[in-house]
């Protein structure tokens, strides 16, 4: 188990290898469909400083508000992350990204950025929402709220010891394409009988 | 993680301290609106968020047996089944994605379907606004999010059946169908060339796996499939849907179906998918096959994928208005 913590070097970033877990600690940023098309057309600044060499998560959480107007987070596990596929590089490279957490792996164009900047796509467990949850330590910030609704928000968060599986590296692996070449060849001697 | 022991949650019969549902409460099944619902929906809404059935957290804790100890599979059904612990003991939802709410009624002569509807809306509502649901119901094109779970025109968010059937008492089905899942569902029409698959079971075999492999972990495997055999477009995948509210291990009851179902079971186990696609010994947990009537020039076969979080919840009112959940 590597111990990981934002902001993450591009050295640390590039030792990553596909099949190793992390506990990732430190600041990440939530953002899925609207958040990405968003980033990827109008390359906000605000974003910069938010961004630079920490992690963005494919999520879109289940929130609840304190007395106090602060924020907590009920449930937070991954989202499909193939339909960010088409901004993924151009945002990794634009704002440093050092890591990507999500489910489902990504595909070539990603990978291709994940290897220009030296970053990882780290799999969370799909559907352990509240275990994940209990992993947030604390909700920093929320961005674009009105404009994106809850699920969509940049939903700025400091996590502890979240639970990750590297299953794209900054070498071109991926643990995806394994499986996928795997079970296709399986089904064909299947299919077969 | 640590290895973790199958999580026992506390028996549905047994009273509960966090239930929204008073000890005495009863339906009025004579009047039109069946009386006050709203406490008997919001019950069954907390628990199908927050709670996976019996039958799905023991096909877990089966499969968990299964995978290689110190394996990526174990490990992801070991975190899956602390997930379930959590999600009960914090009153959680297990997963952030709260699904589409799809509502099955069976009702008795005399009620209002459309007064059913209101009552089912207002406690989906009141679920969201106690964060027990996410707000999952955007515009189309937009993606306008009202906030509460209910589209405006009434008609697509949540999707509620219903069906008036000759019992005094009424039933209610609910099902939290994950946006991930619902993407990976399939529909086939045989003859299919590419797939060599006919007109018949062993073509039907082949729709299926082309569509778990398809799926891979996209849909959070292991995952259970509801397949329709039949019907028009429309019907299949309405089908499909009401098959996964089938508990897990039950029998089919046609015999040859049963034996499919069994041996697609175990053949979809050696595709090496795994949960949560990442590798394993476990890429399903159950197969639900219907064979239905169909126009004799089209052989559709639909397929409906949950994924491992599989909630459904059902709300039994006897005649005498008393509630359970189930």
């Amino acid at each position: 188990m590597i111990r990981l913590s934002t902001p993450i070097s591009e050295a640390e970033a590039r030792r990553l290898k596909v099949g190793d877990e992390v506990l990732l600690s430190g600041r990440i940023v939530l953002s899925r469909d609207l958040g990405h098309k968003y980033m990827k057309e109008q390359k906000p600044e605000w974003l910069r400083p938010l961004l630079d060499e920490a992690v963005i998560y494919h999520c879109g959480p289940v929130v609840a508000r304190n007395e106090d107007g602060t924020w907590r987070f009920v449930a937070a596990g991954p989202t499909t992350s193939i339909r960010e596929e088409p901004y993924q590089a151009e945002v990794l490279e634009t704002y440093r990204v050092r890591g990507v957490i999500g489910k489902g792996g990504m595909g070539p164009r990603t990978s291709a950025g994940l290897q220009k900047v030296g970053a990882c796509y780290f799999h969370a467990t799909g559907g352990a929402g509240a275990l994940l949850a209990e992993r947030v330590k604390q909700v920093v910030d929320v961005r674009m709220l009105e404009d994106f609704g809850s699920p969509e928000a940049f939903w700025i968060i400091e996590v502890e010891d979240f639970p990750l599986v590297v299953t794209m590296d900054s070498h071109g692996g991926s643990l995806h394409d394994e499986v996928l070449q795997a079970s296709q060849a399986r089904a064909k001697a299947l299919m077969a009988l | 993680m640590s290895t973790c022991e199958r999580p026992v949650l506390r028996p549905l019969s047994q009273a509960e301290d966090r239930s929204v549902l008073p000890a005495d409460w009863r339906a009025a099944l004579d009047r039109p609106d069946g009386g006050d619902l709203g406490p008997a929906l919001l019950e069954l809404l907390r628990l199908a968020a927050t709670r996976l059935p019996d039958d799905v957290v023991a096909a877990l804790a089966r499969s968990r047996e299964a995978e290689a100890g110190g394996s990526r599979g174990a490990n992801t059904l070991d975190t899956m089944l602390a997930n379930v612990a959590l999600a009960e003991a914090r009153m959680a939802p297990l997963c952030q994605d709260t699904g589409t709410l799809i509502f099955w009624v069976r009702h008795p002569y005399g009620l209002s379907q459309r007064l059913l509807r209101d009552q089912v809306r207002e406690a989906v509502a009141e679920a969201t606004r106690r964060s027990w649901l996410r707000p999952n119901c955007v515009a189309a094109v937009s993606g306008a999010n009202p906030g509460n779970n209910l589209d405006p025109l009434g008609e697509g968010h949540p999707v509620i059946h219903f069906e008036e059937w000759d019992q005094p008492g009424a039933r209610i089905d609910v099902m939290l169908k994950g946006g991930g899942c619902e993407n990976v569902g399939a529909q086939y029409r045989l003859p299919d060339v590419a797939l060599g698959a006919g007109r018949d079971l062993k073509g039907v075999r082949k729709c299926i796996i082309d569509a778990v492999v398809k799926a891979q972990g996209f849909g959070c495997s292991p995952g259970v499939l509801g397949v329709a055999i039949g019907g028009d477009r429309v019907v299949g995948y309405e089908r499909s849907k009401a098959l996964l509210l089938r508990k897990v291990g039950t029998p089919n009851p046609d015999p040859a179906l049963d034996a499919l179902e069994r041996q697609l079971v175990e053949e979809l186990n050696t595709l090496g998918i795994g949960p949560m696609g990442y590798g394993g010994a476990t890429t399903v947990l159950g197969v639900f096959l219907e064979e239905l009537w169909r126009h004799p020039a089209s052989f559709f076969v639909s397929l409906s994928y949950m994924c491992w979080n599989n909630r459904r919840m059902s709300l039994s009112l006897a005649a005498d208005g008393a509630a359970t959940l189930d």
